[in-house]
């Protein structure tokens, strides 16, 4: 079913990696227009990499990336952006010391001088709690807080592909709920988004899709549904063996 | 010793730390960019007097375009020096970008030495060479320029810097270089526009002092350095940091000659770059906040 989607993502044989350490080897993905695809996989699987890989943060030493058709290999950060590839990186990376809305502004840095009322207007609707804080500095609020602005400021772009590295790390269930519901409300607006998430059980309930990464390379591949029910993935994955018995 | 006589050495004290303020902001503002040290900051001063007195006296220009040509063509050559010297370096390494710069400002005072000759050059004062009376104090018209220019040079960088999109990047890029890059900043244009800032200002401090000090190839580095401890006293990475270190810095080279001996001054600058390393790395306003939230 996915294969008949138009192609938003592609990915064939990437490498890349930390100076003489290769983190990716071969890589082969793809990201349909309008699905939300999870990365699934254990700590060092190479995740995080991916992601900084494809928005060109560190330079892929082969294979290709492909963005809507056009090949974007060893893109600069700045130019993918422009693009509509834009992430929200782990650990957030918030201007601390600017002010929420500078933050936003900066989000839309890379459209140029435009009227961004109606941008704000959006954001400030799926995180009515940052309307609040506009004029605090990023670094005073909540880790929940920090995610919506990092979320918020990422939408601020206006991404045709959102890249969502961990968005539940650190955060209590409660803030956790609100940040995938916002993602759920996201993706039913048809927002294409690959999510990378050590909790693969919560990410893969709100995906179309899932890779699972072991040791740099893509383990496995299927729809959410198939991923969650497959054995291999519960165990080593999900942590439970049996279906209906849940542990966290 | 009397009223009078310490609003003398305060008056003093306030011009000198007005030009040392200049220079900081350029440390500043180049550090905020790159995370290095540019020790050619020195050479834009001596550029700024240099090359207005070129534009004066061998070009013939009247006083006014003169100034504008030498602050100019300084800001010029700041990029040229950017985009020719750090640029290549593409991992943007902070100590490979101070040896640089250090190279650098070996390259500029000697081809300055070598166009412009070895002996001290004069421009006239802007307007004429009196003096007026500050309570009983008297104050160089000139110096009255020095401080005018710091103050709109201060309020323009803080408008460019709070109020400009283009400020708001630089700040995004002194936060978090690699954050700024995936909002769409174009963080190299940013370290070229800090080199262009900062030989601005190096500049205007140069072109400023000029009418009552004469300049010379070799002036660089001594303001250089003292620039270089009113920023490391203020706080480097911060701009207020750099205005308030540099006024202090003056001050207290001021102090020093009114109750020690003028024999010390120039010691002062390293005195204090010494003990604030040793006692508050940080700076009197401390670091610009460069933790990741």
């Amino acid at each position: 079913m996915s294969s008949e989607t138009d192609t938003m993502l592609a990915i064939e044989g990437l490498h890349a990696g930390y100076g003489r350490v290769e983190v990716l080897r071969g890589i082969d993905l793809r990201v349909g227009v309008g699905e939300v695809v999870t990365l699934i996989g254990g700590n060092g699987a190479g995740k995080s990499t991916l992601l900084k890989a494809v928005i060109g943060l560190i330079p892929p030493s082969a294979g290709r990336v492909r963005f809507l058709g056009e090949d974007i290999t060893g893109i600069q950060p700045e130019r993918a952006v422009k693009a509509g590839l834009v992430m929200v990186p782990e650990g957030r990376m918030l201007f601390g010391p600017m002010t929420v809305r500078e933050n936003l502004e900066l989000g839309a840095h890379s459209r140029g001088k435009t009227d961004l009322t109606e941008d704000y207007e959006r954001v400030f609707e799926l995180f009515p709690v940052l309307a609040d804080r506009q004029d605090q500095s990023a670094s005073t609020l909540s880790g929940g807080e920090q995610q919506m602005l990092a979320v918020g400021r990422a939408l601020m772009a206006r991404p045709r592909l959102l890249l969502l590295d961990e968005p539940s790390l650190g955060l209590a269930p409660k803030l956790i709920g609100e940040i995938f519901a916002a993602l759920d409300r996201l993706r039913s607006e048809g927002h294409t988004i690959l999510l990378v998430e050590q909790d693969a059980r919560l990410a893969l309930r709100h995906s179309d899709r899932g890779y699972v990464m072991r040791t740099g390379g893509i383990a496995l591949a299927g729809s959410a549904d198939d991923l969650l029910a497959d054995d291999d993935v519960r165990l080593i994955y999900l942590g439970t063996w049996h279906g209906g018995e849940e542990t966290t | 010793m009397g009223g009078t006589e310490l609003l003398q050495f305060g008056l003093a004290g306030l011009k000198n730390g007005s030009i040392y303020a200049l220079v900081a902001l350029g440390f500043t503002l180049v550090y905020a960019a790159t995370g290095a040290i540019n020790f050619a900051q020195g050479e834009f001063y001596m550029l700024g007097g240099m090359l207005s007195v070129w534009a004066y006296a061998d070009l013939g220009l009247p006083l006014p375009l003169a100034a504008v040509t030498g602050v100019a063509a300084t800001a010029v050559l700041g990029g040229v020096f950017e985009l020719a010297a750090i640029r290549p370096r593409k991992d943007g390494d902070p100590l490979a970008i101070i040896i640089i710069t250090v190279g650098g400002s070996m390259v500029l005072s000697s081809m300055a030495r070598h166009l412009f000759g070895p002996t001290e050059r004069p421009l006239p004062a802007f307007s004429g060479g009196g003096s007026v009376k500050v309570f009983g104090a008297s104050l160089e018209v000139q110096s009255v320029w020095i401080l005018g220019m710091t103050a709109l040079a201060v309020a323009a960088l803080w408008y460019l810097y709070n109020r400009t999109g283009l400020g708001r990047a630089m700040r995004a890029c002194a936060v978090n270089r690699d954050a700024a890059r995936i909002v769409g900043v174009d963080t190299r244009l940013m370290v070229t526009v800090s080199f262009v800032l900062a030989a601005t200002l190096g500049a205007l401090a140069g072109l400023a002092v000029t009418p009552l000090t004469q300049t010379v190839f070799d002036v660089g580095p001594s303001v250089g350095i003292k620039g270089f401890a009113a920023a490391i006293l203020g706080g480097l990475g911060n701009p207020i940091a750099a205005v308030v270190g540099g006024l202090v810095l003056g001050m207290l080279e001021s102090l020093s000659i009114a109750f020690i001996s003028s024999t010390y001054k120039d010691a002062i600058a390293l005195i204090v770059l010494l003990s604030v390393l040793f006692l508050r790395p940080q700076g009197i306003l401390g670091r610009w906040r460069r933790e990741k939230v």
